[in-house]
């Protein structure tokens, strides 16, 4: 089904209404829904918490718009609390974690994939090989601390293995800015990507801040200080892409488009058919958000909204396992480091970034102490080499 | 060095430290009428309206193998049975893997604590945890015989990991010495004291004899695993406290 943005008004913001009941629905559940039921509950709360953040930026500096983003905002809080309460609290916090990094994982690999501009793709790339170590480190921790198995969660579509290692993620902050897209030029598929990829950084720093102190284990304690900065990192990197000249409706448009194709693309794919239909509310919450954002672009700036929107939506994000194209990146890529701005090879890295990740690290990496001989098997690397089954693996190969 | 007797301090956390700010705010309390009539029941409605949902936490995986469809084809009685035999051997199965991580914890804390003088020694924790290690392999070999998943989590084992994670927060934090390391591992000790029991009362009719006596020697060992836990907390608890009296 196409979704024709510019004639679909959706739900009008004044029926955009909830009860405390409806917000907190039964959640998920953790062993028999879907692994990418998870990583849609995780990446649209992220999108509706950088949705927030946005709008209560944008009221600080625009007081003319303060009432509508006001308006828009409750019924943003409320959308967050629903999509975000559908997490179960059998779910730990750190496999809630695990969760945080297949969203990074399976959704940066597919925005690569489908990114046009070859240099944004690049910064793409740069960060899922990070993102995909976390994941390798975080499982180790889970097993070696908790006795527990990620791949419970992840259900075989994500690889556990290491990737760039964290603790040479470590940058001077003027290695992690970027260089942005032009806005009159960029296509519409980058601008959208760039700002899914901030609110889904943003919100596994946020998540990593608050959850990090909950643990008792140092060594937990310590890898969730260490990814946390790497996160920070990633948000820099993925902020930068967008055009600062942009105007704040331009960004604000661009951003109520990004969650109506993000709801659209979840709606599309959901197995689990309570949740889909919330999905498909949304998706209707928020062509009402766009509308009184286009809006308010005519009337502020005018302008016709379709000079900043395209047509169409993109195609709907995949929501399904990117191994072959993560590990074909990872055979390609995992020694590249940044330079500046940009994306270089191990010999062109910087200095600054050198000297600063030795500081760091020199009294000890907990990313690497956690997975020192680690390799993820079946269970748990207590379990005898094999399949789980006590029959032996065949190689596997990209 | 870490030590495990309890010392007397700034601990701000009860009224009789603050005399006038807590007969200020009890006073205050006892003039403001509640906002609303009513009681605690509310909060048991709200759990009692949930739960009608009758959305559990999740489901058994589908057999593994022919034998574990053949089980569940041919009697539907014996198949239900073998479905709770399946989910309570998961749960052990995941108990006795986190049951080894912990023994790692506490091993941990045996080497930053002084030693308890009735024990444990060193070697009596390494043991367990050997033990413990041996338990789970067995249970995986019993899970997949048996044509279950030994790497899914069950509902069982789901319900037990979140019964652990107290256990888990207690034994990782360095703060926690080593008797109150001890005191979390004999909760862990009597649960799976309790789980082996029911265990093995399954098994009898829905494995074979050997699998039986393969539990019975494991549950033989969780048994001393249990009164060697047991006594070395109360011989470290009774003994402080008889100490402190002394002094």
């Amino acid at each position: 089904m196409a979704l024709d943005i510019m004639k679909e008004r959706g739900t009008a913001l004044n029926k955009q209404q909830f009860t405390w009941k409806e917000l907190v629905q039964v959640p998920y559940s953790k062993l028999d829904d879907d692994a990418f039921t998870r990583v849609r509950v995780i990446l649209m709360n992220g999108i509706e918490a950088e949705s927030l953040r946005f709008k209560h930026m944008c009221a600080r500096f625009n007081p003319h718009l303060q009432v509508p983003l006001a308006q828009i905002r409750r019924a943003e809080q409320h959308q967050q609390t629903m999509v975000n309460w559908l997490n179960p609290p059998d779910q730990s916090p750190l496999e809630t974690t695990i969760g945080f990094e297949q969203v990074a994982i399976e959704l940066t690999a597919f925005l690569a994939q489908n990114e046009p501009d070859p240099y944004l793709k690049q910064v793409m790339d740069f960060g899922l090989l990070e993102d995909f170590d976390h994941m390798y480190r975080y499982a180790a921790l889970m097993d070696r601390v908790e006795g527990r198995d990620a791949n419970t969660l992840l259900q075989c579509y994500t690889d556990i293995l290491p990737g760039r290692p964290t603790s040479v993620e470590h940058r001077a902050p003027e290695d992690d800015l970027r260089v942005n897209y032009e806005k009159a030029t960029a296509s519409p598929i980058s601008k959208l990507n760039a700002v899914i990829l901030v609110a889904a950084e943003t919100q596994t720093h946020d998540y990593y801040m608050t959850v990090g102190p909950m643990f008792a284990d140092p060594t937990a304690r310590q890898l969730y200080a260490e990814i946390a900065s790497i996160e920070e990192q990633h948000v820099t990197q993925y902020e930068s892409l967008s055009d600062p000249k942009e105007t704040w409706l331009e960004k604000w448009m661009m951003l109520e488009l990004m969650e109506v194709y993000t709801y659209f693309s979840c709606a599309k794919q959901e197995s689990n058919p309570r949740i889909k239909k919330i999905w498909e509310r949304f998706v209707d919450y928020e062509l009402g958000h766009l509308h009184v954002a286009m809006d308010l672009f005519r009337q502020h700036e005018n302008r016709d909204p379709a000079e900043v929107l395209p047509a169409s939506l993109p195609e709907p994000i995949d929501f399904s396992s990117q191994r072959k194209y993560v590990r074909e990146t990872l055979a390609e890529q995992v020694d590249f480091r940044a330079n500046g701005r940009q994306i270089v090879t191990l010999q062109e890295d910087s200095q600054l970034s050198i000297a600063y990740r030795q500081r760091m690290n020199r009294e000890g990496s907990p990313s690497e102490r956690v997975a020192a001989g680690y390799q993820w098997r079946p269970g748990t690397e207590l379990a005898p080499k094999g399949n789980g089954h006590g029959h032996s693996t065949r190689q596997v190969s990209p | 060095m870490m030590k495990n007797q309890v010392e007397i301090g700034k601990n701000r956390t009860g009224i009789a430290l603050s005399p006038i700010d807590s007969q200020l705010l009890i006073q205050g309390a006892e003039a403001a009428p509640p906002s609303m009539p009513g009681n605690e029941s509310a909060i048991n409605e709200a759990r009692t309206a949930y739960a009608a949902d009758g959305a559990p936490i999740g489901t058994m995986p589908p057999p593994v193998t022919i034998r574990g469809i053949a089980v569940g084809l041919v009697d539907a009685a014996k198949g239900k049975n073998a479905n709770v035999f399946l989910d309570k051997l998961g749960e052990r199965l995941a108990f006795e893997r986190t049951g080894t991580r912990l023994y790692d914890a506490v091993l941990s804390k045996f080497d930053a604590s002084e030693p308890l003088p009735a024990g444990p020694a060193r070697a009596e924790l390494e043991q367990i945890k050997a033990e413990e290690a041996v338990h789970f392999e067995m249970l995986r070999e019993v899970m997949v015989s048996m044509g279950g998943d030994p790497t899914a989590l069950t509902p069982s084992a789901d319900v037990a990991a979140v019964n652990s994670m107290g256990l888990l927060q207690v034994l990782g934090d360095p703060r926690m010495n080593l008797k109150q390391s001890l005191e979390a591992i004999l909760v862990a000790e009597l649960v799976d004291n309790d789980g082996w029991e029911t265990l093995i009362e399954l098994a009898r009719t829905e494995a074979n004899a050997s699998v039986v006596r393969r539990f019975e020697q494991a549950l033989a060992e969780e048994q001393v695993h249990l009164s060697n836990v047991r006594r070395w907390v109360r011989a470290a608890t009774v003994q402080r406290e008889g100490s402190a009296t002394a002094r």
